[in-house]
């Protein structure tokens, strides 16, 4: 059913196009394809649904050799899952008929049909074939994408001649580069030691990983026997290395980066409350996992009521987050710390006990499991700047989100009247008043500010990371680690010390794995600050005390 | 005066109260027998232990809705040690000697067994540990129902080896830092060496319980990967694998250029991660949900039944794992044990496990070994799907028996195949 439909629809493609032009030529084209539709035969079709795996793939390469774009369709409902054995019948599951592949008659599907099982091995060959046959197509991006996908394929001398006579009559030279790349990788296990040679050079100028792969297996198994061919390919690898070995480092660097944005956005808001107001806020933690638990419930609204732009929930999550972890900022300063000003010890046991009782509540309202947080499908995948290099679009979102708070921050501590009050109070309290600021007012909405922006780094966390109770925990130590790094008062210092420990640390984790790295910058980070307390960047001033 | 006697009176009523529950607690622990269940209900193992919880309660629910066991009906204690490890040991004894429950079902990770071991041989209690471990252990006051690494660890890195499974050279054992990722990679280590594959080909990285960021040790694989066809076996526990397998996916590490063998992971772990860039990765179990047979038909019909009456939050989308089955399967096994032996006393139950068989969902009869503790149990290995269920790519052909001394450790052939009594 789904096959026919298939075949008819390309015969109303071929239909139109005759329409269009030379309606004689057209019924040729017509006759051909009719004549071909069924060019699998009823063996070769139960050869690659049955029996092993090594044997549907001789015959999967036979169909390959031949060139067969008829047997396109039936390959991808291979792949798709769409084809059972049932009993000796091999039956195609449709969307609303199950029919049988080789006498096209409509037939029941049986509960005890049996799967064919394609595991990675016979998925990836059924993959490459199909790329192989589409390069015979006339869109120049499809054959883009087949030269692409057969790249990172496993080199197969039964593709060989196909690829060899597409790269002859090819005029698109990002393909035919492509291409050539993929003859060479068969070429090098040919007899011909002239075309191993040819082969390797070739394959030098690539910056591909799955081609350095290739290369050292060769060299490597004593599958290359010819000294002259070896120096070529310890060559080519040599080669490779170079053109690899920058984009390794811009990945490093770029980790290093994405955890430095993280770490800044968490150590933001305490950059506020503990920087500029100088209040030890232990709960900390605990306003990002309420803010990214709010992203969680958001989620949750927009699954049931508004599925159609579920899609974009993240961007109702950001004010909600920054709105209900402000609040719950204001409703702790009200009630708890405006009585502790002053007091750093009863400050610090104060919020701290507020983070066991937020932590707590959490986990009888929500529950103590872990919450899932799904992204969206614009949030998945990434950039693939090379092949040894993917830049992940969650990463490249939350640097971007990093610094658009940061700029807002900033805006608002300079730009306006409350960023001025904020300034003002947290230099000279006294004086502040009595020029007529509201302190006490002004204390509330700066610590709102601060619990907010944490909120807004639990969006961020909510989408790489568990969101579970004890989130909070895990980043706190963290946060407090860069801005007593930063030094205290300063949003510029917190930016140097979250890109620094950031960077560091991923360079660290890259030579000494993760649990030596934490270690060696904690240990980094106390010789730090008993040889430099007041951090990177102090204040320059009498104010502080 | 007045409101003083009142205070009095109400004082009374509740003391009254409290000692008439108390009796009545009293009479009821007579009638029934009392089953601890031991499972992190939150921290970072919360994500695979609460299932087993939940299973383990169905099953009892089972059990005593057909009369419960030797006439009695089975009364579960339920503690959350909360992932953390001596929590585990406190939780232990307060089950033994406290609520002097018959047996404990219970534990995930090795390092929580190791630390409720002492505390059940002292105590003399019964566990049951429902989940595949390093082996290295055999204990009396122990049952194995999770598999030993030669029916999951072994199979999986030899099905890697092979032409079908992508006929890997390299290999990234990548793991939590505790003893069961230490010690299984140990014997992958030494099993390797015995294939031929030398020190320079195989990397072990380790990370702390919970951590989130596996950028650097994805560039790792990926960089590692060039130099030969790489395999990556993954003994990563709990909720740090929903971020690395997000990571795999961004990263675009696909299946079929480095593949992902985890032993830790089943359909409970990949609930709530887009297992589209997934596809391919694998697992190795003795039992997944998606396995046709009709004994597990009815298991998962069961289970999307409790789901849904205990109003479980994972009710719309009810899984079942492999732990769960052996959760399952133990439970089960203890009730016809002490059946048999007409007793609940610990030594008898012991003595009455062995050779104690159960159909089991995985589609074969589980047999519990007469002498060394452990299940004999097929070997499956799955590829994940785009659903988050896995598709069966191999499988051992029947039951294998545990070797709970891998041979590959050196020393290990002197040991004997059951417990010492002392």
């Amino acid at each position: 059913m789904l096959l026919n439909s298939l075949i008819l629809k390309r015969h109303g493609l071929v239909a139109i196009m005759a329409n269009r032009a030379l309606p004689r030529m057209l019924m040729a084209t017509l006759l051909v394809f009719s004549a071909s539709a069924w060019a699998l035969t009823n063996e070769e079709k139960i050869g690659l649904v049955t029996g092993e795996n090594e044997s549907r793939m001789a015959v999967l390469d036979q169909v390959v050799a031949k060139g067969d774009v008829d047997a396109l369709p039936f390959l991808k409902l291979i792949i798709d899952d769409a084809i059972k054995i049932q009993g000796k019948d091999v039956v195609i599951v449709g969307d609303d008929a199950t029919t049988d592949a080789l006498t096209g008659t409509e037939v029941t599907l049986s509960d005890d049909a049996e799967d064919i099982v394609n595991n990675n091995r016979m998925g990836s060959e059924l993959d490459a074939s199909v790329a192989a046959l589409n390069l015979l197509s006339k869109d120049a991006k499809v054959r883009l994408e087949s030269a692409k996908a057969l790249q990172g394929s496993e080199a197969n001398a039964s593709r060989l001649s196909l690829i060899q006579k597409v790269e002859e009559t090819e005029t698109d030279d990002k393909v035919k580069d492509m291409l050539g790349l993929v003859r060479a990788s068969i070429q090098l296990t040919s007899e011909d030691k002239a075309m191993r040679l040819a082969a390797a050079e070739t394959l030098a100028a690539s910056a591909n990983s799955g081609i350095k792969q290739m290369l050292s297996t060769r060299l490597a198994e004593g599958g290359e026997t010819d000294p002259e061919v070896k120096a070529a390919i310890q060559d080519a690898l040599k080669n490779i290395d170079r053109n690899l070995a920058m984009y390794e480092r811009i990945g490093q660097m770029f980790t290093g980066i994405s955890l430095g944005s993280i770490l800044l956005l968490a150590a933001l808001g305490l950059a506020v409350t503990y920087g500029l107001m100088g209040v030890i806020n232990m709960a900390h933690g605990e306003m990002m996992m309420i803010g990214a638990y709010v992203t969680f419930l958001v989620q949750n609204f927009f699954l049931h009521y508004m599925p159609s732009y579920f899609q974009w929930y993240l961007l109702a999550a950001v004010p909600a987050a920054f709105v209900i972890t402000g609040l719950v900022g204001i409703v702790l300063e009200k009630t708890v710390l405006r009585f502790l000003y002053g007091r750093p010890l009863e400050t610090l046991l104060a919020t701290w006990g507020v983070s066991l009782i937020l932590m707590q509540a959490v986990r009888t309202i929500f529950g103590a499991q872990n919450v899932s947080v799904e992204n969206p499908a614009w949030m998945s995948g990434g950039i693939e700047v090379a092949a040894n290099l993917v830049l992940p679009y969650n990463r490249i979102f939350i640097i971007a989100f990093a610094v658009m708070v940061l700029v807002m921050i900033w805006l608002m501590l300079t730009k306006t009247r409350l960023g001025l009050f904020i300034r003002a109070v947290t230099q000279n309290r006294g004086m502040a008043s009595c020029t007529g600021v509201n302190t006490s007012k002004v204390d509330a909405l700066a610590f709102g500010l601060g619990s907010g922006i944490a909120g807004l780094a639990g969006v961020a966390l909510s989408q790489i990371g568990n969101v579970g109770p004890a989130l909070g925990q895990s980043y706190i130590v963290d946060s407090f680690m860069v801005v007593v790094v930063g030094g205290v008062g300063q949003l510029a210092g917190a930016v140097y010390a979250a890109m620094g420990v950031g960077i560091l640390s991923k360079f660290l984790e890259g030579m000494a794995g993760a649990v030596l790295a934490k270690i060696f910058i904690l240990v980094m980070v106390i010789i730090f600050i008993q040889k430099r307390p007041q951090g990177l960047f102090a204040f320059k001033g009498r104010s502080i005390d | 005066m007045d409101s003083r006697r009142h205070f009095i009176k109400s004082m009374s009523v509740i003391a009254a109260s409290i000692a008439m529950m108390g009796s009545m607690h009293l009479a009821n622990a007579a009638d029934t027998i009392k089953v601890g269940i031991l499972h992190s209900l939150s921290g970072t193992m919360a994500i695979s232990e609460t299932s087993l919880k939940d299973v383990a309660l169905m099953t009892i629910a089972e059990i005593n809705k057909n009369g419960g066991v030797l006439g009695k009906q089975l009364e579960p204690v339920v503690v959350d040690p909360a992932s953390d490890w001596p929590l585990f040991a406190t939780k232990a004894r307060q089950l033994l000697s406290q609520d002097k429950v018959a047996v404990t079902f219970g534990c995930w990770t090795s390092v929580s067994r190791k630390s409720v071991l002492p505390v059940y041989k002292e105590l003399n209690g019964l566990l049951f540990y429902p989940v595949q471990y390093e082996g290295e252990e055999l204990e009396k006051n122990v049952f194995y129902t999770g598999a030993a690494p030669n029916q999951q660890a072994i199979p999986a890195v030899e099905y890697l080896l092979s032409k079908e499974g992508g006929g890997a050279k390299r290999f990234v054992l990548l793991g939590t830092d505790y003893v069961y990722p230490r010690t299984t990679n140990k014997i992958l280590r030494a099993f390797l060496h015995s294939k031929g594959i030398t020190d320079d080909n195989i990397i072990e990285e380790y990370t702390p319980f919970g951590h989130s960021d596996y950028q650097t040790i994805v560039a790792n694989i990926k960089k590692f990967s060039t130099g030969g066809k790489t395999a990556v076996v993954s003994t990563i526990n709990g909720d740090s694998n929903v971020p690395f397998y997000k990571e795999l996916g961004n990263a675009g590490l696909k299946a079929k250029d480095v593949p992902v063998v985890a032993f830790s992971v089943g359909e409970e772990e990949l609930r709530g991660v887009d297992t589209k860039p997934l596809v391919g990765h694998l697992a190795a179990w003795n039992y997944f949900m998606s396995i046709k047979n009709p004994t597990n038909t009815e298991f998962k019909k069961k289970w999307a039944a409790y789901a849904k009456s205990a109003k479980l939050p994972t009710a719309d989308k009810p899984l079942t794992n492999d732990p769960m089955e052996a959760t399952y399967i133990g439970i089960n096994m203890w009730k016809q044990a002490v059946e048999k032996a007409k007793s609940t006393d610990t030594d008898k139950v012991i003595a009455a496990m062995g050779g104690q068989t159960f159909p089991a969902p995985g589609g074969f009869i589980s047999t519990m070994d007469p002498k060394n503790h452990h299940l004999h149990k097929p070997v499956f290995i799955g590829e994940i799907k785009a659903d988050g269920q896995f598709k069966v790519v191999w499988k051992t052909p029947g039951p294998v028996k545990a070797q709970p001394w891998s041979p590959y450790i050196v020393g290990n052939d002197k040991k004997p195949d059951e417990p010492e009594v002392k």
